[in-house]
């Protein structure tokens, strides 16, 4: 029940990193996310086989994290949530995978240990890059960012929506089970008497708080659409930081293997 | 069942990406055409509501096990499906970027494997025919239960075929599949009493609050025709995702004709087999898988490693002198 708790603490955690406002933070948010995309898909598309490339694109997050003042500690706990997934299938691998493959002089493993190795090492190389992008950037400039790629208003608008009443929502639904926990010590989980009047009464809850906000927002005179705080346009930095990556990615996937 | 980046290929993450694009664009059609916008802060605030309610763990009784609630097809069962389709990407979205939950390439997968499913499927084929007529707490708690079993069996059954159409496993079709399908169909059992649980409370205390048959959207032609048009595009989806997985063994036509001709079926070196080959073998990006002439490959000797780690090593020295240097400056 803790992940409440540390959900909240992420949140915040995040919102406090925006606030430091180094180079990496004021660079245009269309920018990082192209960049952070065309980062994993380039990642994820290289060969089984070349461990050598693939630690070459290691720099990108090795940069950002030095230069950014990113903490890689907070990033290392988000590896916890992707990294069982990826393990499962990664680990069977070298039971299914026996083809002999030469390292060194003398050095053999079989296929299926570096297919898990590679795939081991992307799924970490990903995760950073996610992260990067959300520490340096938040969500309102995403969908910022989002709507300049001609993403639906009403998409982008459920996104912000969603997003500002979880923080909300998360310490409402910790205040609930903390009471329910009080009530019943030494449980684990809640029992199946208490799903439907603990879960469907918050339900409930949100429901009356949405309509209550939507009068509110009409108030204030809401017709369907949000209004961002703007990134304003590209400037020469951000157009400088788009090309370098992009080239640094192409060199490193044209020329990487042969290092 | 997050998928992360890892796990797939950008061949494979475009097409997704594509396929969910198209389920979202026609529900923020169906949306505007409804022009409620009261539905706008519920969608957003039930998102919320089922984001945190995903962090809750719900115990089995007896089992020692537990489970999470199951978002589609709540959702699907209050806001219809448009609403709940568009609600889920945001949930997906936001778990995917603040909780590394599923990756970023990856999105379109996620969106299709436990959005499409469990908001389309769950209401098209499941909620609204089984609300027909009148309202039970059976009836709900039976829809909840099947829904949730067989959204959450659709998406498992996607994500082996995701992962092995990217090439990123050894693992054979068989084997996959049949250790995600059970793990799947206990989960989703599990999350359909949690999700019935819920939904009964809501249909006891307020049972306007849940869509039924009465809907216009649920109702008569226009139903059918939808359904049909989801199973269409399910079809073709997985039968092209299915021609990936071909045996290496012959299969029924092959086996045939080989008995025919009396030995094996070989490839043409000339004319349009030739091109179309050489066409193919360069506009090809996924991944290889094939450990074939291992001993040539590039970039698997020590040396290479050892290279790649030098030049990183080497950006991170740069970076640390840089930024030492300008903390000086300043």
């Amino acid at each position: 029940m803790d992940k409440l708790g540390g959900a909240v603490r992420e949140l915040s955690r995040i919102d406090e990193n925006l606030k430091n406002q180094t180079w990496l933070v004021r660079l245009h948010p269309l920018v990082k996310l192209l960049v952070s995309v065309l980062y994993i898909a380039m990642t994820v598309s290289v060969p089984v086989l070349n461990i050598g490339m693939l630690l070459l694109m290691a720099v990108y997050p090795v940069v950002l994290f030095i230069t950014g003042d990113v903490s890689f500690r907070d990033s290392l706990r988000r590896l916890k949530v992707v990294l069982p997934l990826v393990c499962f299938v990664g680990v069977l691998n070298p039971f299914f995978d026996k083809t002999p493959v030469m390292l060194a002089e003398g050095l053999m493993v079989t296929g299926g240990v570096i297919s898990m190795v590679t795939l081991m090492v992307k799924g970490v190389l990903t995760v950073l890059a996610a992260y990067l992008l959300i520490a340096t950037t938040g969500i309102e400039r995403i969908c910022y960012a989002l709507r300049q790629l001609h993403v639906p208003q009403l998409i982008v608008t459920q996104i912000l929506l969603t997003y500002r009443y979880i923080s909300l929502l998360l310490t409402e639904m910790k205040k609930t089970v903390d009471a329910y926990k009080l009530r019943a010590p030494g449980q684990r989980g809640i029992h199946i008497r208490a799903w439907g009047s603990l879960v469907g009464g918050l339900l409930l809850r949100s429901i009356d708080r949405a309509n209550v906000l939507y009068e509110s927002m009409i108030l204030r005179g809401f017709h369907g659409e949000f209004y961002y705080s703007g990134a304003g346009k590209a400037e020469t930095a951000d157009y400088i930081y788009l090309i370098a990556w992009t080239v640094c990615f192409i060199v490193i996937r044209l020329f990487g293997g042969r290092i | 069942m997050h998928m992360a980046d890892a796990l797939i290929s950008p061949t494979v993450g475009a097409a997704m990406y594509t396929a969910s694009a198209v389920a979202a664009v026609y529900s923020v059609k169906k949306i505007k055409e409804e022009n409620d916008l009261t539905k706008i802060p519920v969608m957003g605030v039930t998102g919320a509501f089922v984001f945190a309610t995903q962090m809750l763990n719900f115990t089995i009784p007896g089992t020692g096990a537990s489970g999470h609630l199951c978002g589609g097809m709540l959702l699907t069962a209050i806001l219809g499906p448009y609403a709940a389709f568009l609600t889920m990407i945001s949930i997906l979205l936001i778990q995917c970027l603040l909780f590394a939950d599923g990756g970023l390439l990856a999105l379109g997968c996620n969106i299709w494997n436990m959005a499409f499913y469990g908001c389309f499927l769950g209401y098209f084929l499941i909620w609204s025919p089984m609300m027909k007529g009148q309202m039970t707490r059976k009836r709900i708690m039976a829809a909840s239960i099947i829904g949730c079993v067989v959204t959450l069996q659709l998406g498992a059954f996607s994500v082996v075929l995701e992962t092995l159409a990217s090439g990123i496993t050894a693992l054979p079709f068989s084997v996959f599949a049949l250790t995600m399908q059970p793990i799947h169909l206990i989960i989703g059992f599990i999350e359909g009493l949690i999700t019935a649980a819920v939904l009964v409370f809501v249909y006891e205390s307020r049972p306007e609050l849940l869509r039924n048959s009465g809907n216009a959207e649920a109702s008569g032609k226009r139903s059918l025709k939808m359904t049909l048009a989801i199973l269409a595009v399910i079809t073709v989806l997985c039968g092209g995702l299915f021609s990936l997985f071909a045996s290496s063994n012959p299969d029924g036509l092959e086996w045939s004709i080989e008995r025919i001709v009396d030995g094996d079926l070989e490839e043409s070196d000339e004319g349009a087999y030739a091109t179309a080959g050489k066409i193919q073998e360069a506009t090809a990006i996924l991944p290889d898988y094939a450990f074939k002439n291992s001993e040539t490959v590039a970039g698997t000797t020590v040396s290479g490693i050892a290279g790649s780690a030098v030049v990183v090593a080497v950006c991170a020295l740069v970076c640390v002198m840089l930024k030492a240097l300008t903390k000086k400056k300043a």
